[in-house]
């Protein structure tokens, strides 16, 4: 709000008088793409709902999944969630120092993540189940890499907000970009834990 | 053809000299006549010196209004490229008969109805869409501008660079035979395995990302930076259709952006979603499409509702009759859309329930639908009716829109779609509903917010040449495909065998020179009204005695919309304002804060384009190097804080004392 210019109705009750500010609407904005995104998602895990079954002779999800590694990846996802909202915390503490710590360990996670993932599939293909052996295949392999792609991405915006954050300290900007990422990577846990379940836990299941 | 080196493969990926169509003269003329207008375009901007100007003022502009424009000036450059498409479909229907085979064989036919479908609906009506909800939704809320005015200028570019990557693919390379919506099995490499798909999906995935950015832009617009006083239901109702329609981009344009993705694994990884072998399932892609096609139609159409709405309010001098119910039927337009899309095929054989289901919650549609033809009725019912332009389209949309609804709830008929789907009746029916509701209310839109953008009315004999040409001609065009229709004849034939369809064909082929004169004409009132601008300027900011506040501004409006943020404390604030004997105010100004320009939208939306056409080609290097400086030029963009100003207390004054002086004129 400006001090100097605070808004007031005109007496004549058509205008207001000073500077109107409007709220900032970034973080609605932000949400809305979220929503967005999630619906990019929602047509992948439609598309492996439909195509789960198609395995063209090939392997089933059974012969595939290494559940154990999986546990591991999941642990290490939702464990950068956990840090990122300590960093959130500190950065309404106000604490740059921390935040930026905070922010280390969770793109470390990430990265943890990333990496195990990239195993996972280096070995599928390795083994002849690359996404063009089979329908069911293709939907397993662009459904769990658009979400690593999306994490990828998450770290990549976790360095730039790092430098930016050393840069100009915690301003009123750096919060709300901060907060921005912290709704994107909850989000991609959300969606992990989707993925976990369905893909996962039911394919073992099958 | 020679053999290509591994090094020029490299370097220049499926791109060689024999991909430029040199041997087809139709494109080889074409090319002329684009470089000929470019040329000079080209030239005569350099001479007058314009570059800076439109550089500084207009390409790096983050003003909504100019926004708008530039999207409007994109809309109609690609009618005319679109109407030519649909021009040289007409003639070809109407010769190829008697063993004569037409003047375009099949493989540069089935490449015209899909640019022209694919043209028309995402870069000639998304612009005007897009556009119109620039030029008038900040205003009609009492905004100074979008909440965020650089991705409303990104928008605009990603959105013209997709048409620009259509465009190109007349000159190099070609386009997809697949019609607009690139089904599979046609669409995947086995059976496309040139270029034109691949420019299909770069394009609408480029101009994807833009309109999905305007959506969530305008969402956060309108539920924030409404003026204080205007409750959602004092909203003008133009901006109430904008805030579904919006609703709707955010809601069904990843679906698209998800489908196409997955069509370019398929035709790039080798994935195996949509082909006929391996597991895949063609079925998924048509659901998934018409999942994003159905709504898409309402984004579409209801602005239009909401444009109709103002021009029938205004130009009846009275208010709108049943605002509620008007903003009811909007809104559950908008839910229904999402319950639909299944109509588009019921030929897909999933059985009697479901196609009931689909085929009963299409025909519900029409309530909420009929619901706002007779509160248009109602509120010209004992109006003093004044039939300017604007009034004269919404009259004859009114009319065209309402058989093109009823023969849609035909369709919505599962066994009569048995026999209609896929024939020229459907092609009839949306060209009855879009050309009838897009069309039309494009046009009343662009002639009632004219003045209000360029500052001079347009010129009315014209315009009503354009007008009655346009209307006839629609008919002539589209009324013979129902009877075609009804007879069997099926859509995207390239010739025929029983000469006793030939007349109709021919009717047809003239309501497309009727509209061609209709479209001449509209040409003509550009050029008369900039020609006559003086004669026809308005100096009052409220030429058509308005009843929302975008009329309260002067026109053009100043940069900063309103020196004042206005107080709402009813529905048609300007009529409320007026009534109450508003006074401007003359003094007390003080500065405001203003977003400042940026040409980032412009780079970035390059770069993506480049990034289109390196991945079109094959070009990996290109491709890889275009999109790290894509996501290098976003970051960089970050690090910019410099990105506001304030407009001093005194200009604002002067400006305002302009207007005082000019409305004293009046």
């Amino acid at each position: 709000m400006s001090t100097h210019h605070a808004p007031t109705l005109d007496p004549s009750g058509f205008y207001v008088t000073g500077e109107h500010h409007t709220e900032n609407g970034t973080l609605l904005g932000f949400w809305l793409y979220l929503m967005s995104d999630c619906l990019i998602f929602a047509v992948l895990f439609a598309t492996y709902g439909v195509l789960n079954g198609s395995y063209a002779g090939g392997p089933d999800q059974k012969m595939l999944f290494d559940l154990p590694l999986i546990a591991v990846n999941t642990a290490a996802l939702l464990l950068s969630s956990i840090t990122y909202g300590f960093a959130m915390l500190e950065a309404h503490r106000g604490r740059k120092g921390a935040v930026i710590a905070w922010l280390v360990i969770t793109a470390l996670f990430g990265a943890t993540f990333v990496g195990i993932e990239l195993t996972e599939f280096h070995h599928m293909i390795g083994e002849g189940a690359g996404p063009w052996r089979s329908a069911f295949l293709s939907s397993f392999f662009a459904l769990v890499a658009t979400h690593g792609l999306h994490v990828s991405f998450g770290i990549l915006w976790m360095i730039v907000l790092m430098v930016q954050t050393s840069k100009s300290g915690l301003t009123e900007q750096m919060t709300r970009r901060l907060s921005c990422l912290s709704l994107f990577w909850h989000f991609l846990d959300i969606i992990w834990i989707g993925v976990f379940t369905f893909v996962y836990l039911m394919g073992v299941l099958k | 053809m020679q053999e290509k080196s591994d090094l020029m493969r490299f370097i220049f990926g499926r791109l060689s000299l024999e991909s430029i169509p040199y041997h087809e003269p139709i494109l080889v003329w074409t090319f002329v006549a684009v470089a000929l207008i470019g040329g000079a375009l080209f030239a005569a901007i350099t001479y007058y010196r314009k570059w800076g100007y439109l550089w500084t003022e207009w390409f790096t502009s983050i003003d909504h209004k100019k926004i708008g424009i530039m999207y409007m000036v994109l809309g109609i450059v690609m009618l005319l490229r679109g109407f030519s498409d649909a021009v040289m479909m007409r003639i070809q229907q109407a010769i190829a008969f008697n063993g004569d085979m037409g003047y375009l064989p099949p493989h540069h036919y089935d490449q015209i109805f899909t640019a022209h479908g694919v043209i028309m609906i995402f870069f000639v009506a998304m612009p005007f869409v897009v556009g119109l909800m620039n030029v008038a939704v900040p205003l009609q809320i009492g905004a100074r501008d979008v909440a965020f005015p650089f991705l409303n200028n990104f928008s605009f570019w990603m959105t013209t660079v997709g048409a620009v990557l259509v465009m190109l693919s007349l000159f190099i390379g070609e386009f997809a035979r697949t019609g607009w919506l690139a089904y599979p099995p046609v669409s995947e490499l086995i059976l496309s395995p040139d270029v034109g798909v691949d420019y299909y999906i770069w394009s609408l995935q480029i101009a994807g990302v833009g309109t999905l950015l305007s959506g969530v832009n305008f969402l956060v617009t309108i539920v924030k930076m409404r003026a204080p006083g205007m409750t959602l239901m004092k909203m003008p109702v133009f901006t109430w259709t904008a805030l579904c329609t919006n609703v709707l981009i955010v809601a069904a344009f990843p679906v698209l952006t998800g489908v196409l993705a997955l069509l370019s694994l398929d035709r790039y990884v080798g994935t195996h979603f949509f082909t006929n072998d391996m597991g895949g399932n063609a079925m998924m892609y048509v659901n998934l499409i018409w999942i994003w096609g159905h709504p898409e139609v309402y984004i579409l159409i209801l602005p239009m509702f909401g444009v109709f709405s103002e021009v029938v309010a205004t130009f009846s001098g009275k208010r709108l009759f049943g605002y509620t119910s008007m903003v009811y039927a909007t809104v559950v337009i908008t839910i229904l859309s999402y319950i639909v899309w299944l109509h588009h095929f019921f030929t897909m054989g999933s059985g009697a329930s479901v196609n009931s289901f689909f085929g009963i919650t299409t025909m519900i549609i029409s309530i909420p639908t009929g619901v706002k033809m007779f509160n248009w009725l109602f509120t010209m019912y004992r109006g003093r009716i004044r039939f300017e332009l604007p009034m004269m389209w919404a009259v004859a949309f009114m009319v065209t829109f309402t058989v093109g609804g009823m023969t849609g709830v035909m369709l919505a008929i599962p066994p009569a779609d048995f026999s209609l789907h896929n024939s020229l009746f459907l092609i009839a029916h949306f060209h009855n509903v879009i050309i009838g509701g897009v069309v039309f209310g494009a046009f009343a839109a662009i002639s009632y917010w004219f003045p209000k953008s360029m500052g001079f009315k347009l010129d009315p004999f014209w315009g009503k040449c354009s007008f009655w040409f346009w209307v006839i001609g629609y008919w002539f065009a589209f009324t013979p495909l129902y009877v075609l229709g009804l007879m069997g004849v099926t859509r995207r034939l390239n010739h025929f065998d029983d000469p006793s369809l030939q007349i109709w064909f021919q009717i047809a082929a003239f309501g497309a020179f009727l509209i061609f004169l209709g479209i001449m004409c509209f040409l003509v009132q550009i050029y008369v009204s900039f020609r006559d601008r003086e004669r026809l300027r308005d100096t009052t900011g409220d030429p058509w005695d308005g009843r929302t506040l975008e009329w309260s501004t002067a026109s053009p409006s100043p940069v900063y919309n309103f020196a004042f943020t206005p107080y709402i404390s009813e529905i048609d604030a300007w009529t409320d304002m007026k009534r109450r004997g508003y006074q401007r105010p003359d003094s007390g100004f003080v500065p405001i804060h203003m977003p400042k320009n940026t040409a980032t939208g412009f780079v970035l939306a390059a770069l993506a384009g480049v990034c289109g056409f390196a991945l079109i080609w094959h070009i990996w290097w290109l491709a890889a190097l275009s999109f790290v400086g894509l996501i290098g030029s976003a970051i960089f963009h970050t690090f910019n804080y410099d990105r506001d100003y304030y407009i001093p207390a005194d200009e604002v004054e002067k400006t305002e004392a302009e207007r005082t002086r000019l409305l004293a004129q009046a």
